[in-house]
């Protein structure tokens, strides 16, 4: 028993746990209740579905890991969403070349970045709560895209942009390879660099990692920015995914990439976490939409699943310690 | 007056701030700075002030919540449903089945805090999907428009024909709300539960330690937030005079906004009835001065983001770094 327990406290075994857990379980679950659900098909709409949720999450987490939060995800990948509308608009619409396409996406980072930035620097240097100042953030984005657009539509896109929403390569959906590349940086920049040292750091505990030399400051400020120019490659695949941008697509999102972290193992009040069992914790979420989908249950049905999972996988973390506390006083 | 000034730095600030807003808008237009728009501010801060002073209460014991507006629905719905089966029903059976609601969805969030130990943003976060992904499952997002008299008919406590032929008046929500907020202050301020609230939300450890009972401290506090939702879910079914399952939802993040501003602490024990009511209202204001200055309503939303930005970073740098003349007196 006790070998158990120290495999299961080995840091890697820890962080996949909770959302391999619930992978397992969605898998078993829907497989005995459906018998299609073990099928291409599935995984096929897990697929095309879940870069744009990934991106925005992975937009999430970085924040989260410093203790913040960056509540203006969806509303910054709107806006760099539309600034990639416009410049294609303007240069052309659906004639516009793959050059200015080039130019408009470094744009769109770029106001995804600007975006980022300016919330980074009032956290770190006024020291008002991130939930606080990303809130208003959102709240300015959204308002900004809906002044600029009226609240409508944007669309007319040179037909290069589809494949980059549509496209498949080796049977790999392009967004999808977009998430994983993408996936595969955070993960580098939050074990392998110093950034990602500062991350966690700062997680933990501000001030101590201030004492030690690090410039906190500026590790946050980078945390938002990244955080920002993720948004961007987000808004960017969402606006090749519906061919068209509009202020509040995914809005309903916000809330749900936070809850994919905290299903991927992030500790809520920062220090922890790691962004493969995220990825996890995201197919999880889309296999629950795409079964439930299956067994006939609307969107809304999954949502309220979602929200249950999370919570579930709480107790069972809960549940776990206790267990594990309770046979550690037994054996003294 | 100096010792106000001093001991409630973000009232003040706010305070001065409405102040500035409003003789500017009373300048640029003509409609501002009368009785009939006043009430209407009131009108139609009611609601959002309920939440407020609920929230407060959550955010003072340390707690977060994003759950209450779709838990508001959630009451708003049921309660609707409730008063069409008994067949009627009338204000203070709808008032109780409303708060009911609340305060079990409210407890809810309590108990899973505090009996497994989850941290209540987690919890809220979930419990804000589930009540509002249950919610749109059963009702299949079908509104209900044909709620009963007594809910949907119109009251004016206080009613006057201006000089100009035009009616002003102050309407039901508003006495409710003036209900909310003064049994919430009194909550807070003038009972052993409110200083026990402050003294958790501080330092749960400590207050622990001291004594204080954690879970109850919980219960109340979700349970007060739970109560308040329901009761503003009722009064905005009444002022909409329809029952929209999605109406409320997004309407947390605007009120957290507002509360925050105020001058509640995200992270708990500091906030005050006084500024949280201040933080909705200059919200308000600046929605309704763009709206009388003829601003293009799609920029309200941005102008309100930018403002709350400008204020929670003036606000947070040091004060007397910006007025150099408070830090003689050693503020």
């Amino acid at each position: 028993m006790s070998a158990l327990f120290q495999r299961l406290n080995a840091p890697f075994v820890r962080d996949m746990a909770g959302p391999g857990f619930a992978f397992l379980a969605v898998l078993i679950v829907f497989s005995l209740a459906s018998p299609q659900f073990l099928s291409g098909a599935t995984f096929g709409s897990v697929a095309f579905q879940l870069p744009e949720l990934g991106l925005l999450t992975l937009a999430m987490l970085m924040p989260i890991i410093t203790g913040g939060f960056n509540l203006a995800v969806t509303f910054t990948a709107n806006m760099a969403g539309l600034t990639v509308a416009w410049i294609l608009g303007a240069n052309g619409g659906v004639d516009a070349s793959p050059e200015v396409f080039a130019l408009a996406v470094v744009a769109a980072l770029g106001v995804g970045a600007l975006a980022g930035f300016v919330m980074g620097l009032v956290i770190a240097f006024t020291r008002a709560h991130p939930i606080l100042v990303s809130l208003s953030m959102m709240i300015f984005l959204r308002g900004l895209g809906e002044f600029l657009t009226r609240g409508g539509d944007v669309s007319g896109f040179p037909d290069f942009v589809h494949p980059i929403g549509h496209g498949s390569v080796l049977g790999i959906p392009v967004p999808m390879l977009v998430l994983l590349l993408c996936v595969a940086i955070w993960h580098i920049v939050l074990t392998r660099s110093r950034l990602g040292f500062g991350t966690y750091m700062i997680g933990s505990n501000i001030e101590a990692t201030r004492y030690s030399g690090i410039n906190t400051r500026r590790v946050v400020i980078l945390v938002y920015t990244l955080s920002g120019i993720m948004c961007a490659v987000a808004g960017i695949i969402m606006m090749a995914r519906f061919n068209s941008v509009r202020v509040g697509h995914g809005e309903s999102y916000v809330l749900i990439t936070v809850l994919a972290c905290f299903l991927g193992g992030v500790h809520p009040d920062g220090g922890f976490g790691k962004a493969l069992p995220v990825f996890v914790a995201l197919i999880d979420l889309q296999m629950l939409s795409s079964g439930l989908n299956i067994l006939g249950a609307n969107q809304h049905l999954a949502t309220a699943v979602w929200g249950l999972l999370l919570i579930t996988v709480m107790i069972c973390r809960w549940l776990v310690v206790r267990a594990r506390t309770t046979f550690a006083h037994s054996r003294k | 007056m100096v010792k106000f000034f001093r001991t409630h730095g973000t009232e003040s600030a706010l305070l001065v701030v409405i102040a500035v807003i409003s003789l500017v808008l009373s300048l640029a237009t003509d409609r501002y700075f009368t009785v009939g728009n006043a009430f209407d501010l009131l009108n139609t801060s009611s609601v959002n002030i309920i939440f407020a002073v609920g929230l407060l209460v959550v955010l003072i014991s340390g707690g977060i919540d994003i759950s209450f507006a779709v838990a508001a629905s959630v009451a708003q719905y049921g309660t609707a449903l409730f008063v069409a089966w008994i067949g009627g029903g009338d204000w203070a059976i709808g008032l109780i089945v409303a708060g009911l609601i609340g305060i079990g969805l409210g407890c809810l969030n309590a108990a899973l805090i505090q009996g497994f130990g989850i941290p209540s943003i987690v919890v809220s976060i979930s419990t804000f999907n589930v009540f509002f992904g249950l919610l749109m499952f059963f009702t299949k997002g079908v509104s209900i428009y044909d709620l009963p008299d007594w809910l949907t008919e119109h009251i004016a406590l206080y009613e006057r024909q201006m000089s100009d032929g035009s009616w002003v008046e102050i309407s039901l929500p508003v006495l409710v709300m003036v209900i909310c907020v003064v049994a919430t202050w009194t909550l807070v301020t003038r009972t052993t539960i409110g200083r026990q609230l402050y003294a958790f939300g501080d330092n749960p450890e400590g207050a622990r330690r001291f004594g204080i009972n954690i879970a109850a401290m919980r219960f109340i506090a979700f349970g007060w937030l739970g109560l308040m939702a329901g009761i503003a879910g009722l009064v905005q079914a009444h002022y909409a005079q329809e029952v929209v399952p999605n109406a409320l939802y997004g309407r947390e993040m605007d009120v957290l906004a507002a509360v925050v501003l105020g001058g509640a602490r995200l992270g708990g024990g500091k906030g005050t009835v006084l500024g949280c009511v201040l933080g909705v209202m200059l919200t308000q204001i600046t929605q309704n001065g763009l709206n009388l200055m003829g601003v293009s309503p799609f920029a309200f939303k941005m102008i309100v983001g930018a403002i709350i930005l400008i204020a929670i970073t003036l606000s947070n740098s040091r004060i007397e770094r910006l007025l150099p003349f408070l830090r003689r007196q050693g503020v």
